[in-house]
């Protein structure tokens, strides 16, 4: 429990997607100009992190690794897939992006017309490729450790985006340099959230 | 109908090498391709090894998709663009992982997320998904250019004022050293790259007044 709780706070401030590992900024600068859509798209991310890399780490523990297939009989133990994970992680979360995308127009479809486009995107958001890709490195004992590590970075994310959006309507009528306006402060705010989020380093939980 | 034969560096042929540089660079004007180019660029060489894979998958799978786009269903077109770029950064990685091990580590995930990030996929989406072969290579091949010399500038500063150092060679004398200066640590850290990019968007924007958002 001690373990759970560590690795969801960690996930959450000190490996925090978007300042630490700088993934899904893409759409993080592009949906963050008002808070309404930041939300819509910070939920939509977290969901399909808390089930996508649990599902990712069942298929790379029982099919990809090394010696994964040996439920299947001793002489298939030696075989290693691992070289196909790009593939079918990339394969499970597309799929999970067009599941989401369903439901979110069946149930919200206000939220649907929103976000528009970005909604497909985040199929190609880096954050969710490398929530799988840093579950297949980080090495989990269990499945539980998974759905908590996919829950804490999208709970990252989302607060992220959210924290700049926020910033971003607060600053819209302030006095920026012209050719900062937009694009650039936000790199610089973004900056120093960054920096900020990074006194949560010696956390100990 | 018949069309007049474009030599193949023609004027238009060579914007498309030369208009990501600055006017249409992937990076700051664009706004794709972040993710990776801020996380890899504490030292130069990781920076290097990385433009390089991407020119590679760039390339090469906007010839391929250009060479398909006549039968690519609309409805699964984004899974085969992902299928497409997932096999040619497989065989990157397999080839980073057999012949630059130690940067292969240094890269770690990063590798893999070229998969996602964001130019490869909109330049397929926006160019070879409506053009011919030779150009959507070309078109690759700048935007890769772009992206990689974005990269290379900030690596270079960071790893200069952060460490003292290029490519692992003592650039800063010892004899700064000895008269007071010190490496700024600060550099070393991810959010300086943020800050970096901030700062060469500025420069930019100031030289060229198009690129200046209107609110």
């Amino acid at each position: 429990m001690q373990e759970l709780a560590s690795l969801f706070v960690k996930s959450i401030f000190i490996e925090n997607m978007i300042f630490a590992y700088f993934l899904g900024m893409c759409s993080y600068l592009a949906v963050s100009k008002t808070v309404k859509t930041a939300v819509g798209l910070g939920v939509a991310v977290m969901f399909v992190l808390v089930i996508t890399v649990p599902i990712n780490f069942l298929l790379d523990n029982y099919l990809l690794k090394q010696g994964a297939l040996s439920w299947l009989g001793a002489d298939y133990a030696s075989i290693d897939l691992s070289f196909l994970s790009f593939i079918m992680f990339i394969a499970v979360i597309a799929s999970m992006v067009q599941l989401v995308e369903m439901i979110v127009e069946k149930f919200a479809p206000a939220l649907y017309g929103a976000l528009g486009i970005f909604l497909p995107l985040i199929a190609v958001n880096c954050a969710i490729l490398g929530g799988s890709l840093f579950m297949q490195q980080k090495d989990f004992g269990g499945v539980t450790e998974a759905v908590t590590y996919g829950l804490g970075s999208g709970i990252g994310w989302f607060l992220a985006i959210l924290a700049i959006a926020a910033i971003r309507e607060k600053i819209a009528y302030s006095h920026v340099p012209a050719p900062l306006r937009g694009l650039g402060i936000t790199f610089l705010i973004t900056g120093l959230m960054a920096l900020g989020f990074m006194s949560f380093m010696g956390i100990k939980i | 109908m018949a069309e007049e034969r474009e030599s193949l560096f023609s004027k238009r042929n060579r914007g498309l090498l030369s208009d990501p540089l600055n006017d249409n660079n992937p990076i700051t004007v664009q706004v794709l391709g972040i993710c990776s180019a801020l996380a890899i660029t504490v030292q130069l060489k990781p920076a290097i090894v990385m433009s390089i894979a991407v020119m590679f998958v760039m390339a090469f799978s906007n010839m391929i998709i250009s060479a398909l786009r006549d039968s690519i269903p609309n409805r699964i077109r984004i899974i085969v663009q992902l299928v497409i770029v997932a096999s040619l950064v497989i065989v990157v990685d397999q080839v980073l992982k057999a012949y630059a091990y130690d940067v292969s580590k240094e890269l770690s995930v990063f590798v893999g997320l070229i998969i996602t990030n964001c130019i490869v996929m909109g330049r397929l989406e926006a160019f070879a998904l409506g053009n011919g072969i030779w150009r959507s290579f070309l078109d690759g091949i700048g935007n890769a250019v772009g992206y990689a010399w974005i990269l290379i500038a900030v690596a270079f500063f960071r790893e200069l004022l952060g460490s003292g150092k290029l490519l692992g060679f003592q650039i800063i004398p010892q004899s700064a050293y000895d008269m007071g200066y010190e490496n700024n640590g600060l550099m070393l850290l991810s959010p300086m790259a943020l800050i970096v990019v901030g700062i060469i968007i500025w420069v930019q924007r100031s030289r060229n007044i198009k690129l200046i958002e209107k609110h």
